[in-house]
């Protein structure tokens, strides 16, 4: 009798502990969708800022672009590369063996596969330029931790800045890199960086900052015939370090509004993942619960026809 | 025939500042201040640290602008600068402040410092933005 009874009791413990442990994992997800459904909802608002932020830099570097261009056609620049590289250091095609990189990715995770994305690429980017001499510029804590791990030589480093994303960063990236370049050490510089498409979509892009590609003309402004209080040339070199710096910012902005984007969809993934696996344990848990009462009734009835 | 009315644009990286219909404006050019009343002709000019004003019928505002270009056209001003600030949004406080520390380092460095053209600069930046709030204070 007395061993009957440890033996049953023994058995609706691990039956009652099996549910109380599925209650508990139930707990522990809702717990994790909480925090993802919290952080989708700020990835949404921020995102929504990130993109104002695209939208109201855009007709900055649109007027931007207007008046280099018709500049082009007065400095008369759309000539061989040749000439164009002496008019402006940062025109001047050198061929490409010392080459930088500035990769540009977030500076947290939780966002898919966002940073990783743009890190595969950036190693494949590099490993098909082996045997040339390349600087990494990093923008972001995670190509930082990415590169350093894989004792890369990191010229700079910029970390943290995109919770308080300024012109300022962008200026600050291209004063190092023109100043790099002017003294000649580079041949090319490269900007590797996320592209806002959608919100459920982020495009690589790679392009060529330096030297900068030839600027195309519209016929639109050639045909206005500006007074310039400067010479055209004097405006043309304040100018295309500006051009550089715009580049930059915009690079930085896209990449900002990108992994908003990335992250949200992310969280939104994880919390429909966090619901179903309520559900699933949820069943679970009542299948538990049921075999167990199932089996305290067989237990009773058992033991009555025993009597 | 002349337009009647310049359409002023100014814009920076991070936002469009102001998009106004007025009849006058000046510009602070590298070369010094330009002013433009509409079927100016066409120009661009660089721009320095300085004070942009425009007058709508009687009334004259002020912003403060640091390195800049303008493209004017005869019945529209577009002004890209890095950095603009309308009158009524600075505040005179910290420009005074920041005017004050600007001195203190120009007294300490020497002048073939990158720090003593730096502290130059904020020192420009400081006075114009005092000058451009105090317009303020005398209009309202």
């Amino acid at each position: 009798m007395g061993r009957w009874r440890a033996r049953r009791s023994g058995v609706k413990r691990t039956a009652m502990a099996n549910v109380l442990d599925i209650r508990r994992r139930i707990r522990s997800v809702k717990n994790t969708q909480q925090i993802t459904k919290a952080m989708k909802m700020v990835s949404a608002a921020r995102l929504r800022r990130a993109q104002e932020r695209i939208l109201s830099a855009r007709p900055y570097a649109n007027h931007m672009l207007a008046v280099l261009n018709s500049l082009v056609t007065r400095v008369k620049l759309n000539r061989d590369e040749e000439t164009a590289g002496q008019l402006h250091p940062l025109l001047a095609e050198r061929g490409d063996q010392k080459i930088e990189l500035v990769i540009i990715t977030g500076d947290r995770g939780l966002c898919g596969s966002f940073n990783s994305n743009i890190l595969k690429e950036a190693q494949q980017f590099l490993g098909e330029r082996k045997e040339k001499t390349l600087n990494l510029e990093v923008v972001g804590r995670k190509a930082r931790d990415f590169f350093k791990r894989r004792s890369w030589k990191i010229h700079h480093e910029y970390v943290n800045i995109f919770s308080r994303l300024h012109y300022e960063h962008a200026k600050d990236i291209a004063h190092s890199v023109i100043e790099e370049y002017g003294q000649s050490e580079l041949d090319a510089v490269y900007l590797l960086y996320n592209e806002f498409k959608s919100v459920i979509q982020q495009r690589i892009v790679v392009e060529r900052l330096l030297p900068i590609a030839r600027l195309e003309h519209s016929d639109e402004y050639t045909r206005i015939d500006y007074l310039y209080e400067q010479t055209p040339e004097v405006i043309f070199n304040d100018l295309l370090p500006k051009h550089v710096e715009v580049q930059i910012y915009r690079a930085l902005l896209e990449s900002a509004a990108a992994e908003q984007a990335a992250r949200m969809t992310a969280m939104d993934a994880a919390t429909n993942n966090a619901a179903e696996m309520i559900d699933t344990l949820t069943l679970n848990m009542n299948r538990a619960r049921q075999a167990s009462i199932t089996k305290e009734i067989i237990e009773i009835v058992s033991g009555a026809a025993a009597l | 025939m002349l337009p009647e009315k310049i359409k002023l644009d100014i814009v920076t990286p991070d936002r469009p500042i102001l998009s106004e219909s007025v009849d006058e404006v000046q510009i602070p050019g590298k070369e010094g201040y330009l002013g433009v009343l509409p079927g100016h002709a066409p120009l661009i000019s660089e721009l320095t640290i300085g004070e942009i004003s425009y007058r709508q019928g009687v009334h004259t505002s002020y912003l403060a602008v640091t390195w800049g270009f303008a493209e004017v056209l005869p019945d529209k001003v577009t002004i890209l600068a890095e950095r603009a600030e309308k009158a009524e949004e600075i505040d005179l406080q910290r420009a005074l402040s920041s005017k004050a520390r600007a001195e203190k380092r120009l007294a300490q460095v020497n002048d073939t410092d990158i720090d003593f053209q730096r502290a130059q600069l904020s020192l420009q930046r400081a006075v114009i933005r005092i000058q451009v709030a105090k317009h303020m204070g005398v209009g309202a």
